[in-house]
């Protein structure tokens, strides 16, 4: 569940065997989200979790890996869909070129956030980027005539796609979510990438004790600055993912009960754990979509069952799983 | 012995009003084992937080090989050839053994590399390797620190600290809370790293440092009591009269 710690997890898995496979956790996954429309009641949940779940693994990184409690991550989510609808509806940019412009200035964003937020510590970390993303919402509220302002950012439906010289139908629920889906795929083999890495080393080091890895050689300032603006790109995809999904932008997108429930996701499925948010997502929308037909208080209850999970089961549902099955050590 | 590796010159600390060092003027030469001792408060643990950066001095110069290291950031001091472990177990509690000195090895090269796959870095993972071996953990390197025994998490310090192949190794009482085994197994530890490292050591079993060290240096008060060999310091009357009374198993 947490990521390899050194070669020998590498060393001991035989090719061809379960250990292999389990290794195997990018592929896994996209295997897992390419079958999920069938297992979901809905077409639209799915969407919905291969969005979320996007946005919450980038979260993951800030989180569950490197141990920073950000309260602002929808400041992120929330610039990667402006960003793309801003691009595609204002300025006449390609779909293919609005997305990877809208990462690049959610990045920007994650820099200039990061720089002020990762020189505190603690409580007054998830204040700072709580503050932060305040500021981010009230800027897109105010700035009405980029924005949308409370009606959210319009106009700018993206219905057909080219795909490698394939013409698809955007408005085909099937087709979108597997055109969504490579950029989840995309997104999975990063982070993956950045977990195995001598970096993904490092913020699980500060993680475990900043003390230390300073003392190791580490500049703790510069590598949470790195991580912070990586776990905003990653979310900032799934706003883009969200964008194009929606065609249009709500604003409440920004609001820090989207911080929040991006929070709960994480718990819910498992911190640390590489496909954990994307059972968290999954759960958390089942819910909310169950508990709202019995009751408009549903949050009361989303919100008591996951005090339950915090107090009980801190390792989250898919992390708890993997401990039960005795697979905790592989990389899923 | 080789020439001077590191001096201290005037060094002074006050927290707030309280002066926890002043004016230490010192130096080290490469390639021997030299204890730093002095009752509790003396100062010892802030003098080692000042030469591996962990603090900055209110008064008075580093110099290590030539080098001048005030105003560099803690960070630093590893890539100047300093480290250290700590009288308190500092260790990854949460990583396995091995990957705890791998990220400290890896710490030198490879930081921010976010591309390359990191179980492919065979070299670092050989140096993790010979670390743990040379404190005698290589059998549990596939275990998290935090389920070794206190002795070994000790051990595993002073291996976090020495697969930056360090020119000049603080150890701030390593055997601090060891049953007699284990502290034998550290002295035995302690006299292999004394032959081929500049090691400073801060210790409170008496015995242990004047059988293991060429030069003792006693704090008092954050003042500089005595330096000098083992012999000398034993029959020093000021060193006998600031540890008279401490049961600390003198002589
Ligand atoms: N961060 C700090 N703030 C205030 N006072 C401090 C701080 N660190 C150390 N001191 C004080 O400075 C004095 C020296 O402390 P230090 O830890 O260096 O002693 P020591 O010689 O290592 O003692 P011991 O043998 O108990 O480890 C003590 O009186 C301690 O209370
Ligand atoms: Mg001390």
């Amino acid at each position: 569940m947490t990521s390899p710690s050194s070669g020998e997890a590498v060393a001991k898995s035989s090719p061809g065997g379960l250990g292999w496979l389990l290794e195997q956790r990018v592929l896994l996954s996209i295997a897992v989200l390419a079958v999920l429309p069938w297992l979901l009641p809905s077409q639209a949940l799915a969407v919905n979790v291969l969005i979320y779940g996007v946005v919450v693994m980038g979260y993951n990184l800030l989180f569950g890996y490197t141990g920073l409690l950000s309260f602002g991550q929808a400041a992120f989510f929330g610039a990667g869909a402006y960003f793309t609808g801003i691009a595609i509806g204002r300025y006449g940019v390609p779909w293919f070129a609005a997305v990877p412009i809208a990462v690049g200035l959610s990045t920007c964003l994650a820099a200039a956030i990061g720089i002020v937020s990762t020189r505190t510590r603690g409580i007054y970390f998830s204040m700072v980027t709580l503050a932060l993303a305040q500021l981010v919402y009230y800027v897109a509220l105010q700035a009405s005539s980029f924005t949308g302002g409370e009606n959210g950012l319009r106009g700018f439906t993206v219905d057909r796609i080219s795909l490698f010289g394939l013409q698809v139908n955007f408005l085909d629920p099937v087709n979108k979510y597997y055109v969504l889906m490579i950029f989840a795929a995309l997104a999975m083999w990063f982070q993956s990438r950045i977990l195995n890495s001598p970096f993904g080393a490092v913020i699980e080091a500060i993680r475990e004790n900043e003390q230390r890895a300073r003392a190791c050689g580490y500049d703790v300032e510069r590598s949470k600055l790195i991580v912070f603006m990586l776990s905003g790109a990653i979310s900032s995809l799934g706003g883009c993912m969200l964008a194009l999904h929606l065609s249009i932008v709500p604003l409440d997108i920004l609001h820090y009960q989207t911080s929040g429930m991006i929070v709960m996701m994480v718990l819910l499925g498992g911190a640390r754990s590489f496909f954990g948010p994307f059972v968290g997502a999954a759960s958390f929308l089942i819910l909310e979509d169950v508990i709202s037909l019995w009751t408009p208080h549903w949050q009361i209850f989303v919100g008591a069952i996951f005090v339950l999970f915090v107090l009980f089961l801190p390792k989250g549902i898919w992390g708890t799983l993997l401990d039960v099955l005795g697979i905790g050590k592989a990389r899923q | 012995m080789s020439g001077e590796l590191l001096r201290a010159e005037g060094i002074g600390k006050r927290f707030g009003g309280f002066v926890a060092l002043e004016g230490i003027t010192v130096s080290f030469a490469a390639g021997q084992l030299t204890s730093i001792i002095g009752p509790n408060g003396a100062g010892k643990s802030t003098f080692f937080n000042i030469l591996s950066g962990a603090l900055t001095p209110t008064s008075g110069k580093l110099h290590f090989r030539g080098r001048e290291l005030n105003g560099l950031p803690q960070h630093r001091f590893v890539h100047q050839g300093i480290s250290r472990s700590y009288q308190i177990t500092n260790i990854f509690p949460d990583l396995s053994v091995h990957e705890n000195v791998r990220v400290a090895a890896q710490a030198l090269t490879v930081s921010y590399d976010i591309w390359r796959n990191r179980a492919r870095l065979t070299e670092l993972n050989a140096r993790a390797d010979a670390a743990l071996d040379a404190v005698g953990l290589l059998g549990k390197r596939a275990e998290l620190a935090k389920f070794l025994s206190h002795g070994q998490q000790r051990a595993l310090e002073i291996a976090i600290a020495l697969v930056s192949e360090p020119e000049l190794l603080l150890l701030d009482e390593p055997t601090a809370g060891m049953g007699p085994e284990e502290t034998k197994d550290m002295v035995a530890l302690l006299e292999r790293l004394a032959d081929k490292r500049t090691v400073l050591l801060v210790e409170h079993k008496m015995k242990m440092v004047l059988g293991l060290s060429r030069r003792v240096v006693v704090l008092h008060h954050g003042r500089l009591l005595a330096d000098g060999a083992p012999d000398e310091i034993r029959s020093n009357p000021e060193v006998r009269r600031v540890y008279l009374g401490q049961s600390e198993g003198y002589g």
